[in-house]
C-alpha cells in the first residue's frame, strides 16, 4: 500500500497545483465554506486565542500563589480569574479541540468521504461556538464571573454579583456546537464510509470519534437544560436549587455532573484516538488488540454516564449514593487500562522513532497513567473525603487534562500538520519544545499532589505562611512558566512553517490511512477519485510478508 | 431513507386513542386510589406518549437504527433518575417519594 513515491524519499516534492487553501483566497470564501478542512481550520485559529485568553487567567492563578499572602490581587479578583481559567479553557477550547479541528479535518478523510453528511450544520457549529464565546468574553471584559467553572447552586443562582447569566447563556450556547458537531460525526461514519471502509477497518481514531459523538449528543443537552434552570432560578426566582425558596442545591451537581462528568470523556476519548493512530504509526506496528481498543472507546462513553457521583462524596449526597457511585467508579477504569497496555503492547518489538508526534504521545501515555490512577485514589471515598477541594484535585485532573488532551492535541497537530497545511514543521524545534513541556508540565502539576495531600485547599487566593508549602507552590509556578514557554513556540514556529517551511509529500510518515493517500494538502473534493479499501488497519508489516503462502524456510 | 404513507384512518384512530385517554387522565384524577395514583396516572402518560412516538413520529415504520437511537434517549434518561434516586431514597432528612430536601441540620 506504502509505495515509494509516496513516502517521498529523496524525490523532489511538489505542492498540488489545486487544493483547498489556494481554491479561492477570498475572506468570504472562509467564512462561508462548506469545506470540512477549512471549518477545522476556522475551529483551529478560534480555540487558539481561548487557549491563550484561558492561560493568561492560568498565569495570573499561578502569579497570585507564588507568595502565601494574598498580595497580588484581591481575593474577589482571584476568584474570578480561576472561574475564567476553568470557564474558557474548558468550554471553549478543550471541549471541541481534538474533535472540532482534528476531528473535522480527518473524519471524513479517514473514512474515503468528500466531506460531513452535514457540511452546513458543520459551518453552523462553528458560527455558534463563536456566538457562545462572545457571550463568555463579554462576561470577561465586563468584570468576570466568580462562581467557578461548575456554577454551584445556591451561590449561582442568587448569591453571586458578577456576571453569571452572560456566560452561562455562553456556556449554553456552546452547548449547541458540539451537540451538532457529534450529530454529524454519528451520521458521517454510519452513512459516508467508501466502499471496503468496513466497521473493523476504520482507524481507531474514527471510532473514539464515534464514541465522543455518543457523548455529546446524549449528555450536552442536560447540561443546557440545567443552566437553564440556573438562570430561571436567578432571573425569576423560580424554586429548584435554592433550599430557601424550597429547592435542592444537590439537584443541580446531580443534573451538572451527569453532563460534566461525560464532558471528561468528551476531552480525553478523541485524544486517545490521536494517540493510537501515533503509537502505530511510529512504531510501524499494527495495534495490539485493535477491537479491544475500539471497544473500550465505546466502553469509556457509556460506562462515563454511571460514575457523576464521585464529584459529590461530601457535597451531601447520601452515604449509599456515594457508595454506589464509589464502587461504579472502579469499574471505568477497566477500559482506560485496557487502552494503556495495548498502546504499551503495540510499542513491544516496534520500530519506534521518536519524532515530534510520537514524543507527545509517549508523554500522554505516562501522564495518563498517573491521571488515572490517582484519579482512583479519588474515587475511594474515605480518601476522597480527606483530599477533596484540594490541589491534588487540581493535580490529578490537570494530568488528565493538559497532561492527557493537550499532549494529544499538539502530537496530532504535529502529525498531521502536513496534511493542513502542506509545509512541514521544523523538527529539531518542535522536539525542544515538546520536552520543554514535558518538562514544564511535570514542574508545574506534581508538585500540586504533594502540597495537595498535605491539605492545601483550591481555589483560595492565600494559604498558610509555610515554608514547605510556598516551596512546593514557588516549584509549581515556575513550572507554568516554563510550560508556557513550551506552549508559546509552536505558536511561533508553526505559522513560520506554514511559508518557510519544506513541501510535505502526500505520506510524510510513510502511515497507512485513506488521509495519507491523498494529496497534502488534499484538494476540496479530498480525493480525485473515491478509494476502495481492501487492506486492514494499522497494516505496517511489509507487504512481501505478508502475501506468501506455504514460506519455504532456508535449510542449513 | 425509505418514506412510509400512512394512512389518515391510522392517523384518526391515534388521534381518537389520545383524546380518550386525556379524558382518562382527568377521570382517574378525580379518584383516590392511595399509593396507586402515581403509577395509574404515569401509566396513562406512557401510553400517550407511546401512541406519539410510535405512530405521529413514525418510530414505529422506522430502521432498526433509529429505532436503537430513540431507545437510548429513553435509557439515558432513565439513567439519570435512577442514580439520582438512589441519592434521593436513601438520604436523611428525605422519606422517599414526594420527600422533603434534606434539612439544613445535615451541614
Amino acid at each position: 500500500m506504502i509505495d515509494a513515491a509516496s513516502m517521498g524519499g529523496d524525490l523532489p516534492v511538489v505542492p498540488p497545483k489545486d487544493n483547498y487553501i489556494n481554491r479561492a483566497y477570498s475572506i468570504k470564501s472562509w467564512l462561508l465554506t462548506k469545506d470540512h478542512k477549512r471549518i477545522a481550520i476556522l475551529y483551529l485559529i478560534t480555540i487558539t486565542f481561548f487557549f491563550f485568553l484561558g492561560g493568561a487567567f492560568a498565569v495570573m492563578i499561578r502569579l497570585e500563589l507564588l507568595t502565601p499572602a494574598s498580595d497580588l490581587v484581591q481575593p474577589e479578583t482571584y476568584n474570578k480569574f480561576f472561574t475564567m481559567h476553568g470557564v474558557v479553557m474548558i468550554f471553549l477550547f478543550l471541549i471541541p479541540s481534538v474533535p472540532a479541528t482534528l476531528g473535522n479535518f480527518l473524519v471524513p478523510l479517514m473514512i474515503g468521504a468528500k466531506d460531513l453528511a452535514f457540511p452546513k450544520i458543520n459551518l453552523l457549529s462553528w458560527y455558534i461556538l463563536v456566538i457562545g464565546g462572545i457571550f463568555i468574553l463579554y462576561a470577561v471584559v465586563a468584570g468576570g464571573v466568580d462562581t467557578g467553572w461548575t456554577f454551584y447552586t445556591p451561590y449561582s443562582s442568587t448569591y453571586s454579583n458578577t456576571y453569571v447569566m452572560a456566560a452561562a447563556i455562553g456556556v449554553f450556547i456552546t452547548g449547541f456546537s458540539s451537540i451538532l458537531t457529534g450529530l454529524n460525526f454519528i451520521v458521517t461514519i454510519h452513512t459516508m464510509r467508501a466502499p471496503g471502509m468496513t466497521w473493523y477497518r476504520l482507524p481507531l481514531f474514527i471510532w473514539s470519534h464515534y464514541a465522543t459523538s455518543l457523548i455529546m449528543v446524549l449528555g450536552t443537552p442536560v447540561v443546557a437544560v440545567t443552566i437553564l434552570l440556573v438562570g430561571l432560578e436567578r432571573v425569576f426566582r423560580v424554586g429548584i436549587f435554592d433550599p430557601a425558596i424550597g429547592g435542592d442545591p444537590i439537584l443541580f451537581q446531580h443534573l451538572f455532573w451527569f453532563y460534566s462528568h461525560p464532558a471528561v470523556y468528551i476531552m480525553l476519548l478523541p485524544g486517545m484516538g490521536v494517540i493510537s493512530e501515533l503509537i502505530t504509526a511510529f512504531s510501524r506496528k499494527n495495534m495490539f488488540g485493535y477491537k479491544f481498543v475500539a471497544y473500550a472507546s465505546l466502553g469509556i462513553a457509556i460506562y462515563g454516564f454511571l460514575v457523576w457521583g464521585h464529584h459529590m462524596f461530601t457535597s451531601g449526597q447520601s452515604i449509599y449514593g456515594s457508595l454506589v457511585f464509589s464502587f461504579l467508579t472502579y469499574f471505568v477504569a477497566i477500559p482506560s487500562a485496557i487502552k494503556v497496555f495495548n498502546w504499551t503492547a503495540t510499542l513491544y518489538r516496534g520500530s519506534i522513532s521518536y519524532d515530534t508526534p510520537m514524543l507527545y504521545a509517549l508523554g500522554f501515555i505516562g501522564f495518563f497513567l498517573i491521571g488515572g490512577t490517582t484519579g482512583l485514589f479519588l474515587a475511594a471515598i474515605g480518601l476522597d473525603i480527606h483530599v477533596h477541594d484540594t490541589y491534588f484535585v487540581v493535580a490529578h485532573f490537570h494530568y488528565i487534562m493538559v497532561g492527557g488532551t493537550v499532549m494529544a492535541y499538539l502530537g496530532g497537530l504535529h502529525y498531521w500538520w502536513p496534511k493542513l497545511t502542506g509545509r512541514m514543521y521544523p523538527e529539531g524545534w518542535a522536539r525542544l519544545s515538546a520536552l520543554i513541556i514535558f518538562v514544564g508540565f511535570n514542574l508545574t502539576f506534581f508538585p500540586q499532589f504533594v502540597v495537595g495531600y498535605m491539605g492545601m485547599p483550591r481555589r483560595y487566593a492565600a494559604y498558610p505562611d509555610d515554608p514547605v508549602w510556598q516551596m512546593l507552590n514557588v516549584l509549581s509556578t515556575a513550572g507554568a512558566s516554563i510550560l508556557g514557554a513550551g506552549y508559546l513556540l509552536p505558536m511561533v514556529y508553526l505559522p513560520w512553517s506554514m511559508r518557510y517551511g519544506k513541501y510535505a509529500p502526500s505520506n510524510p510518515w510513510g502511515a497507512t490511512g485513506l488521509e495519507w493517500q491523498t494529496t497534502s494538502p488534499p484538494p476540496t473534493e479530498n480525493f480525485e477519485e473515491t478509494p476502495v479499501v481492501t487492506w486492514e488497519p494499522y497494516e505496517y508489516r511489509p507487504r512481501e510478508e505478508k502475501v506468501v503462502v506455504n514460506k519455504i524456510l532456508p535449510t542449513d | 431513507m425509505s418514506e412510509h404513507i400512512v394512512s389518515k384512518t391510522i392517523y384518526f384512530l391515534i388521534f381518537g386513542a389520545l383524546m380518550v385517554l386525556t379524558v382518562l387522565t382527568y377521570w382517574v384524577a378525580l379518584y383516590d386510589f392511595g399509593a396507586l395514583n402515581v403509577v395509574i396516572a404515569l401509566a396513562v402518560a406512557v401510553t400517550k406518549a407511546l401512541l406519539v412516538v410510535l405512530f405521529f413520529m413514525h418510530v414505529r415504520y422506522s430502521t432498526r437504527l433509529t429505532k436503537i437511537v430513540v431507545i437510548s434517549g429513553f435509557f439515558w434518561l432513565a439513567l439519570l433518575i435512577v442514580l439520582t434516586l438512589s441519592d434521593y431514597f436513601t438520604r436523611p432528612g428525605t422519606s422517599g417519594v414526594g420527600g422533603v430536601p434534606a434539612s439544613r441540620s445535615t451541614r
